[in-house]
């Protein structure tokens, strides 16, 4: 069994025995993406809502409306059926407080627009307040495990 | 108190966020986080990330407490670091001001004690819209018995920038 790690801005795809891991979401958002029936997982980490610019290379895994449906692609390459597929979301915290509208929420808000239109349904989710969280996403069955500093782990 | 706690040379580096991440011990070592923004003719932020331990020791010795973790952190530890935030900030802040010529106001501090990496998110996401590569500086406090690492990120925004290049006569 290995564990994958995902960067920030990065995504990967893998099956059983593999976990897929990412460290330390604050504002940024993480999308697992599973197929129940074929058993296969896909992890992005994002780190905006919307794409501007330039949207080549490896800044279509940094934005969430272009990055889930890349990853949607990813995981149909790797014998995913889109229809299979459902959503397990953690991440988009408010690590300071800002007058704004927080980027963490924000993030939050475009990721599940993104899945409703993709037409993906999100299972679980544990997303906003003001603190930090891993992620680890056990392709085995689907389970996200998240871990915190001082306000314990859960499995959603 | 009354010891003598002398600075070393700043280190700068220009970096991406993951290998930042890597030099401060890992996306998930904890950390304090004191965010600065700077508004007027600068505008941008300063984050400065402080070893827990360093934190500890300076709340231990300003409050003549004995804590080694945040667990039961109070309001007045968390004023007393948000006034570390700008006794920090301002010096780092008028001696730009003053070379330059500039106004720079700043606010009030905000903290968050958590993953480093976590904490990081803030000024990526705010700067990873026109550049993933911040500013980064790192310095080394040294008292009689402890070196201290202290770091901080100085984001100006690119207009803001050019100006401080401008007001020292530099061309950027």
């Amino acid at each position: 069994m290995s564990n994958l790690v995902v960067g920030i801005s990065d995504q990967k795809v893998a099956g059983p025995p593999d976990t897929l891991t990412t460290y330390a979401l604050g504002s940024c958002v993480c999308i697992c993406l599973y197929d129940n029936l074929r058993r296969i997982g896909g992890l992005a980490h994002i780190l905006l809502p919307k794409a501007f610019g330039d949207v080549s290379g490896r800044n279509v895994y940094k934005f969430a409306d272009t990055a889930i449906e890349e990853l949607v692609r990813g995981m149909i390459k790797q014998g995913s059926a889109h229809l299979h597929l459902t959503a397990k979301i953690a991440g988009g915290a408010n690590m300071f407080i800002s007058d704004e509208k927080s980027i963490g929420d924000r993030n939050v808000e475009t990721v599940m627009q993104e899945l409703q239109r993709l037409r993906i349904r999100i299972v679980a989710q544990d997303t906003g307040a003001n603190y930090g969280r891993t992620a680890i996403f056990n392709t085995q069955d689907g389970s996200l495990t998240v871990k915190t500093l001082g306000r314990g782990n859960k499995v959603i | 108190m009354g010891d003598t706690i002398m600075m070393s040379v700043p280190e700068l580096q220009i970096i991406d966020v993951n290998s930042m991440t890597t030099i401060l011990g890992g996306p998930e070592n904890e950390m304090v986080g004191i965010l600065v923004t700077m508004n007027s003719d600068v505008r941008g932020m300063l984050l400065f990330l402080l070893e827990k331990d360093f934190v500890c020791l300076l709340l231990n010795v300003l409050l003549n407490k004995s804590i080694n973790d945040f667990t039961d952190i109070s309001e007045m530890d968390m004023s007393v670091i948000m006034e570390i935030g700008n006794v920090l900030a301002g010096s780092y802040v008028s001696a730009i001001a003053t070379m330059t010529d500039l106004d720079i106001r700043l606010s009030t501090p905000q903290v968050a004690i958590d993953m480093v990496g976590a904490i990081l998110n803030y000024p990526a996401a705010y700067f990873g819209v026109m550049d993933d590569n911040l500013l980064f500086i790192e310095e080394n406090f040294l008292s009689e018995e402890n070196i201290i690492r202290s770091h901080l990120l100085i984001m100006p925004e690119p207009d803001s920038l050019s100006l401080i290049f401008e007001s020292l006569g530099m061309s950027s």
